[in-house]
């Protein structure tokens, strides 16, 4: 992946920015308010943009979608936006850790961590909200919502 | 017994009033889609039109003062507002860090111009100084506009024109309640305690806000669009008022209720209180030239052509300096940006009314804001392809 630099614009937003692999200059500035703005930087001048193409919120995600980004991440990222102070990591359970075989409800990590699991992936599958039932299988990526502090619980549980 | 009018709406006053103002109110709105079809800010319009319908002017109208001066009291606190609802604690935190060095080359490129200009006009200092804030201070909403009209907040140049507007903020913070005190203070001693005064206060508000903002956000959060509107409306103008009685300017009390507003309630708010910064606003600009008598604003052509052109030279080498990390063209495009001057001069020089000097210097700052208001951002539409014929160049098809 080439390596995206990031320029904070005061009062305006944030912009992305990174080299094509055919040379070309491309950004993405997102405005506070949700717009975005993709930029192609013209190759006679680096410092201005020729192209700009402008989106609303809905525009973006169309965008991403057809260029095939998961439309699941991008309801997350609404939800982690929704709730401060919460956020949301997806997790693999490692073939060692103590977890592994346990079900969701035997497990406890709920309890432990106050993170909880909001959809378990398993080969490509997605089950969405997870009943107590389901063990939780090495190989597994469990989608977990919770603070910080409680995700890096989850993490740890997970990988030993 | 004598009844009391519970509602003034009624009253034959009122109707004259409203008739009044209507018509104002109308002429400031075709004067506004007249600007925004030339893409140009409609600052200088409504200065003009205060001085067409102004004492002395082709039209004078006899509009019931008092009503118009204190919205357009209102509006300066709703501009100052809305300039500290547009960035975060974090962006100014930045500012304070890194930007020293940039807002210090900018002050003295731009304030010396205005000040000497005062002191060779034979004004008092006070004055003079009143004038350096005139040509110091780049109008935000102009660049804000012109970056959006020609689609350039992706170009690299301009970061450095943001940050520089952040500075410009946070030095008008500064400026506003120390001119504030020195306008207020008469002996020398008195005038230090109410800087010291001042400057206390705004360092505490400024404190509180940075850091106690998120916990006031946190309250407005869950009100509903219109309490919200009307939370941020009561806040601004009761700490300003009480800002204005501690002689900080109320412009700045304004100021730091913008600021200690963040996250999701800051979004929120600036849609809501933009329609009413821009009624306010109008309203302000157009009685400041009100005001004026238009001799003392065309007299002053002259001397504001002259300042204006090097106030236009200092701005351009302000962004060509602090712009540095980028090419040539791009830097041009940074100075030529920050060129024009608007609100804040306008607002600047609405302090000094008590002065001695008080008529020549608001003449002068709205000539030189009429100038640089419509120059600049001419000169920022132009200066590609100026440096493009230069080279030789054709320009890219956009």
């Amino acid at each position: 992946m080439p390596d995206v630099t990031e320029t904070q614009l005061p009062g305006v937003g944030v912009r992305h920015e990174f080299e094509t692999s055919a040379g070309e200059r491309v950004a993405i500035l997102a405005h506070r308010g949700g717009r975005r703005e993709v930029l192609v930087y013209d190759a006679s001048d680096p410092d201005r943009c020729t192209t700009v193409l402008h989106l609303s919120s809905d525009d973006t995600r169309t965008l991403a979608e057809m260029l095939g980004a998961s439309q699941v991440s991008q309801a997350l990222s609404a939800v982690e936006q929704q709730v401060e102070g919460l956020a949301i990591d997806w997790v693999t359970v490692a073939q060692g850790s103590r977890m592994a075989g346990e079900t969701i409800g035997s497990s406890n990590l709920r309890a432990h961590t106050g993170a909880s699991i909001v959809a378990l992936v398993r080969d490509k599958e997605t089950i969405a909200a997870p009943g107590p039932e389901h063990e939780l299988v090495p190989g597994d990526v469990a989608v977990a919502v919770g603070t910080p502090d409680g995700l890096q619980e989850f993490r740890d549980l997970l990988s030993a | 017994m004598t009844t009391v009018p519970l509602l003034a709406a009624t009253s034959p006053s009122a109707a004259i009033a409203f008739v009044e103002i209507g018509v104002v109110v109308l002429g400031l709105s075709v004067l506004a889609r007249f600007a925004g079809r030339l893409g140009i800010t409609a600052i200088p319009f409504y200065l003009l039109a205060g001085l067409a319908v102004g004492e002395g002017g082709l039209a004078p109208l006899d509009l019931s003062e008092e009503f118009i001066s204190l919205t357009a009291e209102i509006g300066v606190l709703l501009l100052l507002l809305t300039l500290g609802l547009e960035y975060s604690a974090d962006e100014l935190r930045a500012g304070l860090r890194t930007g020293a060095a940039s807002g210090s080359i900018d002050a003295v490129l731009n304030f010396t111009p205005g000040f000497v200009a005062g002191l060779l006009l034979g004004w008092d200092i006070t004055t003079a100084a009143l004038l350096g804030g005139v040509t110091w201070i780049s109008s935000s909403g102009v660049v804000s506009k012109v970056l959006h009209d020609l689609d350039r907040f992706g170009n690299r140049e301009t970061p450095v024109v943001l940050n520089l507007l952040v500075l410009e903020d946070l030095a008008m913070a500064l400026y506003l309640p120390v001119l504030g005190a020195v306008i207020a203070g008469t002996a020398v001693i008195a005038t230090l305690v109410n800087i010291g005064v001042a400057l206390a206060v705004v360092a505490f508000i400024l404190a509180m806000a940075l850091r106690w903002g998120h916990v006031l956000s946190r309250l407005l959060a869950p009100a509903s669009d219109e309490a919200l509107l009307l939370s941020i409306f009561g806040m601004t103008l009761l700490v300003g008022g009480i800002a204005q009685q501690v002689e900080v300017s109320s412009a700045i009390g304004a100021f730091l209720v913008g600021l200690a507003l963040s996250g999701p309630v800051q979004l929120r708010a600036s849609p809501l209180v933009h329609p009413l910064r821009d009624l306010f606003a109008a309203t302000f600009f157009f009685f400041f030239s009100f005001q004026l008598q238009p001799g003392a604003v065309f007299g002053a052509l002259l001397p504001a052509g002259v300042l204006a052109v090097v106030a236009i030279v200092t701005k351009v080498a302000t962004g060509w300096l602090l712009a540095s990390h980028v090419g040539t063209r791009a830097r041009l495009r940074a100075g030529t940006t920050l060129v024009a001057r608007g609100e804040f001069s306008i607002v600047i020089a609405s302090l000094g009314a008590a002065g001695a000097f008080a008529t020549d210097l608001q003449g002068l700052a709205a000539a030189f804001v009429l100038l640089t208001a419509i120059v600049g951002p001419l000169m920022a539409k132009y200066v590609d392809r100026l440096s493009l014929a230069e080279r030789g160049t054709a320009p890219a098809a956009a």
